[in-house]
């Protein structure tokens, strides 16, 4: 086949290299964050849409306030630096401190969702609903409740997710064995910061 | 390529550049420039944090370019859909206004 491309003077393709040679699983996390982030930014933009386009939209920062969220972010951040370092310290061999940084990594995610709990109690007993509030436009709340509500959704299930990992990574007899997985649960970890960066600007702060 | 021979990023650095972004941020809110300069500040603020996050905590900065340019396609696809979704919004808006023009003048009739 090649000889007669050849003879026909075609050039030959190059063979393909693979756009994440380390595992296929990673290229399949990829995947699903890009699907996933394009539920996200259509989410963002149909909130931005409206709100651009509300002649009563309330001020956020009055309403929902940034204090507490403000400090949420930053658990969230913390959180993905916690697990970076359980990656590092995989790569160099050392489990128990790497189980120790992802146990850190799921509580930050367990105390993200405490708070957000907790914010949502106070705004719902203020009379923030997903079906009105005494401030303004009705979408308001509704949109609200939905976009952090699937974050929310989201940090949840990503606690589940480092929990498993940290059965994964005790049970296997290499460390190192595990060091693709634990970075393709630290894709997906590092997303719901990503997104988490993005809803608190354009929700709280705008 | 980050596999487990990777040499990994200053990651503490990256933490205290977030830390850093996130309060200047929230300082931005507080600054009297105006709705449209604080929300160009805010959003360069925010694409600039999650470009932190996705270049080093994801390692993106280490990976194909083609997987980088897949990853930015969404936030390229929201952007448009702004731009998509609002003369429906306008339209909406200016009905509602009109509706409730009309409203009172039809009350006023009677």
């Amino acid at each position: 086949m090649s000889q007669a491309l050849t003879a026909h003077g075609a050039a030959i393709e190059p063979a393909e290299s693979p756009l994440t040679p380390e595992s296929w699983g990673k290229l399949g996390m990829w995947v699903f964050l890009v699907g996933d982030a394009v539920g996200f930014g259509t989410l963002l933009a149909g909130y931005g849409a409206m709100r651009a386009t509300s002649a009563d939209w309330p001020n956020p920062i009055d309403v929902l306030g940034i204090n507490l969220t403000a400090a949420m972010t930053f658990l969230l951040i913390c959180s993905s630096v916690t697990m970076v370092k359980a990656l590092e310290w995989l790569s160099k061999g050392d489990r128990s401190k790497a189980k120790m940084f992802l146990a850190l990594t799921a509580l930050g995610g367990a105390i993200f969702v405490g708070l957000q709990a907790y914010e949502w109690t106070h705004l719902i007993q203020r009379g923030l609903h997903i079906d009105g509030n005494p401030w303004g436009a009705t979408l308001f709340g509704t949109t609200f409740f939905i976009i952090t509500g699937f974050h929310g959704l989201h940090v949840s299930a990503g606690v589940l997710y480092l929990l498993w990992t940290i059965s994964v990574v005790a049970r296997r007899p290499d460390p190192r064995a595990s060091y693709n997985f634990v970075e393709i649960t630290g894709l997906y970890w590092h997303f719901v910061d990503l997104v988490w960066i993005m809803v608190f600007t354009f929700m709280y702060l705008l | 390529m980050a596999g487990a021979g990777h040499k990994h990023p200053n990651y503490m650095a990256i933490f205290w550049y977030l830390a850093v972004l996130t309060v200047f941020e929230i300082g931005v809110v507080f600054l009297p420039f105006g709705k449209f300069t604080n929300g160009v500040l805010l959003c360069a603020l925010a694409v600039g944090k999650a470009a932190l996050v996705a270049m080093y905590f994801m390692h993106l900065r280490f990976e194909t370019k083609t997987l980088g340019w897949i990853a930015v396609t969404p936030l390229a696809i929201a952007t448009l859909l702004v731009f998509v979704l609002l003369p429906d919004g306008f339209a909406v808006a200016k009905r509602t206004d009109d509706s409730k023009k009309v409203a009172p003048a039809a009350a006023s009739k009677h």
